[in-house]
């Protein structure tokens, strides 16, 4: 009976090949490619590898683990800071961090100027066809690492790929979730004469460090990137002045000039500032006055200005060089009432100078 | 910051003004800086709030930027959009506007155009892009002249085909003369141009303290160097003389440098004329490639248009480069005109005058104009908490 042999033979060969298959996916997923293709953003097969690969093993939680459409999860409280930021940075990797920690931090510093406690993030990937493996697997260990630091955890995420040319390598979309204890009226529009600005620390380290990185000027210096988390110096800060902190911004992109300017405009108060008393390192005024920029006019990603009821400063300041991220604040001006909207500058050699916003950009892409 | 503060004592800057004050004895008097590296640190410091008020500062036409007529930057454009071009210019260029757009649109609308720090950041761009065109966008006077010249004999040495230079480089001497010789000159004296002095020397500036009897004191460019020349200027004054001074000895030779005035001469010749911004004509104002290096002027290489463009009839740059009216004065300052939407040249550089003094000086004006409360800054905000 040489026709059933071979049925019965093949039928043996199939549930040996079944079996096969099914001891193949339950082992770990390995990712041989070496480059993202756009089959990684098709949803399919290659999708899943990408994401069991390289996503899941680093931002592992229970929330993510469970791969659902979104995560859900309880919160206790009654006010939420709720934000999101995209991050497009070039280079990708520069001296002080990498878009992924910029990433996280810069999202959980939006939930930190609401007063907020970071919870959860979620990540949204843009990838460029022919972006390096290992180099999306370093910008996601950075992610990873800088969440651990921030203690928030990344709940859910998405991957599209792009042809190349239709993005420029990664692009990352981060959205948070924070509680906040803030339960009197802080923020921009806050400010009242009479009112202390302080600035937890030294400016234009983040943006010059970006402009160093890009290979058109040949400058060597030692200048990194600040990002940091700086909710815990946040912390310190609502338990040292409590409702006193009427307003808490970090001046990223247009720098301290351009979030003063904001501040002044929607408060309808002026701002008077003392420029002996920003502390800029002397690398970043060394590489300022050599490219002709205005460090206050310079990006930072891990400093924060906070303006302060006056009889709340001290406390504030000293409660912000108590952390280790404020260890270099200083009381930088005041607020006044007229003329309204405008930021003013007592100079170094004794005039005084209007401060305006940032105007143009100098400087694309460095968040 | 070594070698900067110390330019920048407040102390020394407030002696120096109270001599200025002696001094002048309470005479309105017109001193014009030349140079727009000088109007920028005047409004970035707040000089003039220092500055006894009978002192008037009057900006000159030394910003490259501002000089620079529209019809020139339609041709740069012109070139930046030619196919397998790739246009490198120093910053400040990219937003000034032609007669329909800038570099920055040109940019926008898929040319690539690109800013680097120093011309031989240009030669390594084409090094990098053998397969391009690369075209560098060489404008300012005898300051930034001499690394173009550098950059053209090295790539006459390298024998690199693929770079080519869109010359606009502006002699400050003639426009200095055209200023002099303008009828609605009122000028005491002039603060010289401390980085064009270095490449060409004192001696070029004698015919002003000679021929028209007004000092000059070449100058550098920290707070206190200005304040210092002026005191300078206005104790010449006092004395009844007529000199060309240097107050920027540490960086300025009396002969200027050699090596670089060498290497311009090798690589560029004067133009009969060239149109300021304005100004108007004025006749060797300006320089191009020497005909032996034709195979690298982007003039040459690539058709442009050429056309001379009149100014927006509203722009009164031409009267705030000259000096005859300050910034506010002009029609469209602040209103039509600002940063964000600049009309003239002016506002775009931050070395512009309109653009310094939108940026830095506008509200000290307003309160003497208006008797507005002045802010009172001496007690420093911080002082007392300080060292908390």
């Amino acid at each position: 009976m040489p026709d059933r042999d071979k049925a019965y033979i093949s039928l043996g060969d199939t549930l040996a090949k079944i079996e096969r298959v099914r001891q193949h996916r339950r082992q770990k997923f390995y990712l041989h490619d070496t480059h993202v293709t756009l089959s990684h953003g098709s949803g399919g097969k290659a999708t899943h590898n990408l994401i069991e690969a390289i996503f899941a093993p680093a931002f592992s939680n229970p929330l993510l683990d469970r791969m659902d459409d979104s995560a859900v999860f309880d919160i206790t409280a009654s006010r939420l800071a709720f934000t999101t930021d995209s991050y497009v940075v070039s280079p990708l990797f520069f001296p002080g961090g990498s878009i992924g920690e910029l990433a996280i931090n810069g999202t959980v510093n939006d939930l930190a100027m609401a007063g907020a406690r970071p919870l959860y993030l979620s990540a949204g990937f843009v990838l460029e066809e022919g972006l390096a493996i290992e180099e999306l697997q370093r910008i996601v260990d950075a992610m990873a690492k800088a969440a651990a630091r921030a203690g928030v955890t990344i709940v859910t995420g998405d991957t599209k790929v792009v042809q190349r040319g239709k993005a420029d390598r990664v692009f990352i979309n981060t959205a948070g979730v924070g509680i906040s204890p803030v339960t009197w009226p802080m923020g921009q529009a806050q400010a009242r004469p009479g009112d202390k600005v302080l600035l937890s620390g030294p400016v234009g380290d983040h943006g010059i460090a970006i402009l160093l990185a890009r290979e058109a000027l040949d400058i060597e210096t030692t200048i990194e990137s600040d990002t940091a988390p700086l909710h815990e110096l946040v912390a310190n800060l609502l338990e040292a002045a409590g409702p006193g902190l009427h307003c808490l911004k970090d001046p990223t992109r247009g720098g301290v000039a351009t979030t003063l300017n904001e501040i002044a405009l929607t408060s309808e108060i002026s701002i008077a500032l003392d420029e002996t008393a920003i502390p800029v390192r002397p690398e970043v005024r060394g590489a300022c006055e050599i490219l002709g920029l205005d460090p206050l006019t310079i990006a930072n990603e891990g400093k924060l200005l906070a303006i302060v009821a006056p009889e709340k400063a001290e406390a504030a300041l000293s409660a912000m060089r108590s952390h280790p991220l404020g260890r270099e604040a200083a009381l930088i001006g005041e607020v006044r009432a007229e003329p309204a909207g405008m930021v003013f500058l007592k100079t170094d050699i004794g005039g005084t100078r209007v401060l305006d916003m940032l105007v143009g950009d100098p400087l694309p892409r460095i968040c | 910051m070594k070698f900067v503060d110390e330019f920048r004592d407040g102390d020394l800057a407030r002696r120096l003004c109270s001599e200025i004050d002696r001094l002048s004895r309470g005479q309105s008097l017109k001193i014009m800086e030349i140079c727009g590296g000088h109007t920028h640190t005047i409004y970035k410091h707040g000089i003039e709030d220092v500055l006894p008020p009978n002192i008037d500062m009057v900006h000159g036409p030394g910003c490259p930027v501002c000089v620079l007529p529209m019809g020139r930057i339609d041709d740069a454009i012109a070139i930046a959009r030619q196919p397998g071009v790739i246009f490198v210019t120093f910053g400040d260029m990219m937003r000034v506007p032609g007669s329909k757009s800038s570099l920055l649109d040109a940019r926008a609308e898929g040319a690539d155009v690109r800013f680097v720090y120093s011309p031989l950041d240009a030669l390594k761009i084409a090094h990098q892009n053998p397969d391009k065109q690369v075209v560098f966008f060489a404008i300012g006077f005898e300051t930034t002249a001499p690394s173009t010249a550098v950059t053209l004999l090295r790539a006459q040495a390298e024998k690199i085909k693929n770079f080519s230079v869109f010359c606009n480089h502006v002699l400050v001497i003639p426009a200095i003369q055209a200023i002099l010789d303008s009828p609605d000159m009122r000028l005491d004296g002039f603060l010289g141009p401390g980085h064009v002095c270095m490449v060409i020397g004192m001696r070029p500036f004698a015919f002003v303290a000679r021929d028209y009897r007004k000092p000059v004191v070449l100058s550098g460019f920290e707070p206190l160097d200005i304040i210092q020349s002026v005191y300078m200027t206005v104790k010449q004054l006092d004395e009844g003389r007529r000199e060309v001074e240097n107050q920027y000895a540490r960086v300025v030779r009396p002969e200027g440098n050699l090596k670089a005035l060498e290497a311009m001469e090798k690589t560029m010749e004067g133009r009969p004329f060239f149109e300021w911004r304005g100004l108007g004509f004025i006749s060797h104002s300006a320089l191009k490639l020497r005909p032996e290096f034709a195979e690298w002027d982007a003039e040459k290489r690539f058709e442009v248009p050429g056309i001379r463009v009149a100014d927006p009839p509203a722009c009164q740059c031409g009267e705030v480069l000259k000096g005859a009216i300050k910034p506010w004065e002009c029609k469209v300052f602040g209103t039509a005109c600002t940063p964000e939407t600049p009309i003239g040249t002016c506002m775009v550089s931050s070395e512009g005058a309109c653009a310094a003094y939108f940026n830095y000086g506008r509200f000290s004006l307003a309160a003497q104009r208006n008797r507005l409360p002045v802010i009172d800054l001496t007690a420093p905000t911080g002082a007392n908490l300080k060292d908390s």
